[in-house]
């Protein structure tokens, strides 16, 4: 079988798009690597760890909240987002 | 101080309200005006089940007892959330094509609608979900405690009274609106509004005594912070395997625990709620959370020793005199009971009718062979049963593990219980390989690990387990000590289950799919599950037509080619009196579409390809009946065209072969006459010259014309002898020769051949070599064609032999059916390159003149050999000229 043919460049609009979807896609990763982080600290204060993971928590919910705008209005947020093909 | 009835009063009005709400908006969606009710909003806080009693009371608690550890259970679903792209779309997508009704039917589905796994996971879910309400129905006996009149062991009778009747009517809301319908898609439009409006009571609740807290009772944030930094949790004791295993197993129990699974799945209307919830909910845990470390603090500074931290929501507020406050508080830590109560147990019982209840009794009624007409209201009572067969669960639990436990450390058994179900469910929407048997071999092994190494103690050493069995492992096996596997000492409890439950877990799984074979059902829903954007209606309710339009285009470009399709869509857009590329997708577009892809692969393919980009329909199992039946047809056609295609070429490589051997022959043709003519015209034209010189010649004395004439006798005799040749030869070819067979003996042919061409007088006569014994074999043949045969080759001998003796020698042997005769000669033999064209006609070696022969005696001797059954062939490597011809014994002689 043929590789299924995807137009090599996408036009800006749609290559925008793929790139909200890899920002989505690593969100979580961010997340991550931010709520972990305090695994390396030493002799942390509790009232230093309360505001650093909340104030974390916020700029996360913040980023959810531009990129699933942005994903939300899309028409097309899911057309071919399983494909990696193109350039997304 | 609020009296005990007030609260009791104040709580029945509220469970009121709940029920007024429940029954208005199943009322606006029977009237189809279900909107709002269905909004992005609601549907954010109906997820807010997530947080319950537990979470209300427990995580103050909680943070009085380890400081920010609580924080965990709410950033493993921020984070499932925030990453809703990967996971929770796929899950809701895959949830509204495949028709999901719970977890268990999920996993079943994925995994080739396994019954086995739909009961498995059922079972798994139940057991787990069991202290989750037990859990509830504590923190709610736990609040009326605190109002309780004279707080003392003595109450404790009645409380567990209150804790019966809180199950009791628990169980009747949830079945009157959990159960009143039997809808396909197990939506419940009442239920998610009253969750929804509990959501918001216990946000309002947690953030007002949050507020209050911080501004009225420590003086403000900052002030709150010092206060912080001044508590026994100041230091933050961060415990990095613990820390990590909660966050994960909290995000796996947001995904795997039945009633979020319900909410977050099976009760979702619409994809693009998951766009707003996916921030929404994050802050909605955000907000639940920030102030539960304050409200720990001034509860520790400020209650007196010795009081539950479970409470501190209650009785912080109770101590300043804030009785408003602290009914607010309780209502909240109510709502957060209930709603999740209601919503476990309904997603429970869906689960244990559809997996374990019907299939049995379905089972059962068709050994009796009686129809099963009314399955309808037999669904709704074993779910009604079902849903009071959990709480009544749930309150065992509550009785027999005593309700002195830590409201958290219970929860945690029933999330690290469900996270099992996690390798399955992500390596089922991930992974096409997974399939049935690593499933249940995953399940299984992670359901036991749990159970036996944090479920079973949960009951308390010498409960289920002994005590001795704690210590020292089953049967004095060291190495399985129930919290110390393998040898493997000093983990945390938890983190020791996490590890072994989930790693066994996982590797069970991987393993099991690695080495079985799916069947083709499981491998089906496999590819539908993975591939689910591939294969569901991508762009319902979010694309616009020119979406739409463009992927027929892909997809029509993929079929008929780029420039093709291009074509076809900007004529269509033309006559639509568009000047894009992309038409308006419209019926007669569709058709034209559909009818052109059609050409190329096919009707059913065409429709079926073209009905799933735009009208949403599935691939019916008809529509691929009638694709298999085209690919069939068009199999069949195309062998049948390679077997005709194959019988012309080989047709043609017969012609072709025939064509070369008609070019041959009739160059050999060409060469016959001209050599011939040639033949005839050198003693036509001498003969000519001399009897023309005998006609002029009146002078010539009698010895010149004597001469003369003689010549001419000579030559004409040669042209005599030729046409002779000729025509023995054409008649040989055509095979109109008739022969004279007989028994004749060898020798007496050869004699007679010896005979003729004896040249009697001569000096250099031929020395002749025979062995007479051998001649006399006896064979059947035409003996005067035969001779010729040997005269030919004896004569040929005389003429070319050129040695200073000639000399001849005639062998002759008999190997089974034939007879061999070799003429040996002691000349020089014939030149390898010639010995391919002597037998051909007119072939002459030397000067014709010399042999004054036409070269034709050769093809005639093989042309005599062939009628004769025999051959006659050079034998090359004699020492000189050797002709060996073989011929049928007699008959006679041969049998």
């Amino acid at each position: 079988m043929n590789e299924p043919q995807e137009p090599l460049f996408l036009a800006r609009r749609t290559y925008r798009q793929r790139r909200l979807m890899d920002a989505a896609r690593l969100m979580p990763w961010l997340g991550i690597l931010l709520f972990f982080l305090p695994l390396l600290w030493r002799d942390a204060a509790t009232s230093t760890g309360l505001l650093y993971l909340f104030s974390v928590w916020l700029v996360l919910i913040a980023g959810s909240w531009i990129l699933s705008r942005s994903l939300g209005r899309s028409t097309a947020w899911d057309k071919n987002a399983e494909d990696p093909g193109a350039e997304g | 101080m609020l009296s005990f009835n007030l609260i009791l009063s104040v709580c029945l009005g509220y469970v009121v309200l709940l029920f007024l709400v429940a029954f208005a908006a199943e009322k606006r969606a029977e009237r189809g005006q279900a909107g709002w009710l269905r909004s992005p909003v609601v549907y954010t806080l109906s997820l807010s089940i997530y947080c319950t009693g537990w979470t209300f009371f427990g995580a103050v608690g909680y943070a009085a007892r380890s400081g920010l550890e609580f924080v965990t259970i709410y950033l493993g679903p921020t984070l499932v959330l925030i990453g809703w792209w990967t996971i929770l779309r796929k899950l809701v997508r895959i949830g509204r094509t495949q028709r999901i009704t719970s977890i268990a039917d999920l996993v079943s589905s994925r995994y080739g609608k396994s019954p086995m796994l739909g009961v498995f996971v059922t079972l798994l879910a139940v057991i787990a979900g069991t202290p989750y309400i037990a859990l509830q129905l504590q923190s709610v006996t736990l609040a009326f405690e605190v109002f309780a009149p004279g707080n003392g062991s003595g109450v404790r009778g009645s409380l567990d009274v209150t804790a019966v009747w809180v199950a009791a009517g628990l169980a009747l809301f949830t079945i009157i609106f959990g159960t009143r319908n039997l809808d396909v898609d197990e939506k419940h439009n009442g239920v998610v509004m009253a969750i929804a409006v509990e959501a918001v009571v216990k946000l309002i609740a947690l953030v007002a005594v949050g507020l209050f807290v911080v501004f009225a009772v420590a003086g403000g944030p900052t002030a709150t912070l010092e206060q912080i930094a001044a508590s026994p949790i100041a230091d933050w004791r961060l415990q990095g395997d613990r820390w990590i295993a909660l966050t994960f197993v909290a995000a796996a129990a947001f995904i795997c625990l039945p009633r979020m699974f319900h909410v977050l799945v099976v009760e979702n209307t619409d994809e693009s709620h998951l766009v707003t919830a996916s921030w929404a909910f994050p802050l909605y845990m955000f907000l639940i959370s920030l102030f539960v470390v304050p409200i720990a603090v001034v509860g520790l500074a400020a209650m007196p020793p010795g009081t539950n931290p479970d409470t501190f929501v209650l009785t912080v507020p109770l101590a300043y005199g804030q009785d408003g406050l602290a009914m607010l508080s309780f209502l909240g830590g109510f709502s957060a009971a209930t709603s999740m109560v209601i919503v476990a147990s309904i997603a429970l019982s869906t689960m244990v009718s559809n997996h374990i209840v019907m299939p049995i009794w379905l089972s059962v009624r068709r050994e009796k062979g009686s129809d099963p007409g009314d399955v309808r209201n037999i669904v709704l009572l074993s779910r009604r049963l079902t849903i009071t067969a959990i709480l009544a669960l749930g309150y065992a639990y509550y009785d027999m593990s005593g309700g002195g436990a830590a409201l958290a450390a219970i929860g945690l058994i029933s999330f690290v219980g469900v996270s099992q179900i996690v390798p399955a469910l992500i390596g089922g929407i991930f992974w096409r390989g997974a399939n049935r048997i690593g499933a249940a071999l995953g399940l299984t092994v992670g359901f036991v690990v749990w159970a036996y190494t944090f479920f079973l103690p949960s009951f308390g050493s010498g409960a289920i387990l002994s005590a001795a069995t704690m210590a020292e492992g089953p049967f004095g096996i060291y190495l399985l000590r129930p919290q110390a596997l393998f040898g493997i000492e000093g983990l945390d409890p938890l983190v020791h289950t996490v590890i072994w439950s989930i790693s066994l877990n996982t590797g069970a799984f991987i393993l099991g799919s690695l080495v079985t074979f799916p069947k083709p059902l499981e491998r089906l829903q496999g590819a539908s599950f993975v591939n689910v954007w591939r294969y569901s209606d991508s762009t319902r309710g979010w694309g616009e037509s020119v979406a739409e339009a463009e992927d027929l285009l892909v997809m029509a470009q993929r079929i008929l080619g780029n420039r093709e399709a291009q074509a076809l869509f900007q004529s269509i857009a033309q006559a639509q009196g568009k000047r894009e590329y992309l038409p308006d997708v419209t019926p007669a577009f569709l058709q034209t579409l559909e009818r052109r892809l059609a050409g190329s692969v096919g009707a059913a393919t065409a429709h079926a390809m073209v009905g799933q980009i735009t009208g949403g329909t599935t691939v019916s199992v008809q529509d691929l009946m009638k694709v298999a039946d085209e690919a069939a047809q068009i199999m069949e056609y195309s062998s049948q065209l390679e077997a005709k295609s194959s019988e012309l070429e080989r047709t043609a490589r017969q012609l072709r072969e025939a064509n070369e051997k008609l070019t041959e022959l009739s160059i050999q043709k060409d060469a016959f006459l001209s050599q011939i003519s040639h033949e005839l015209r050198t003693p036509m034209t001498s003969i000519r010259a001399f009897s023309e010189i005998l006609m002029a010649g009146d002078t010539m004395v009698s010895e010149d014309r004597m001469r003369y004439s003689r010549i001419i006798h000579d030559e004409s005799r040669r042209l005599t002898r030729l046409l002779d040749d000729l025509l023995d030869l054409s008649v040989l070819e055509n095979g109109q020769v008739s022969l004279r067979l007989e028994d004749v003996r060898l020798g007496e042919v050869i004699d007679r051949a010896l005979a003729a061409t004896a040249r009697h007088g001569e000096t250099d006569q031929m020395r002749i070599r025979r062995t007479k014994a051998a001649e006399s074999v006896l064979v059947t043949t035409d003996a005067d064609r035969l001779s010729q045969v040997f005269i030919n080759i004896i004569a040929n001998a005389q003429k070319y032999c050129a040695a200073r003796e000639p000399d001849l020698e005639i062998r002759v042997s008999g190997a089974g059916d034939a007879v061999t005769v070799d003429f040996v000669d002691n000349g020089d033999g014939i030149p390898r390159a010639k010995q391919s064209v002597i037998f051909e006609k007119f072939s002459r070696l030397s000067d014709t003149r010399a042999a004054g022969g036409a070269g034709l005696g050769l093809a005639i001797c093989r042309e005599i050999m062939d009628k004769l059954g025999g051959s006659i062939s050079y034998l090359p490597g004699q020492g000189g000229a050797a002709f060996r011809v073989i011929l049928p014994k007699a008959r006679r002689a041969a049998a």
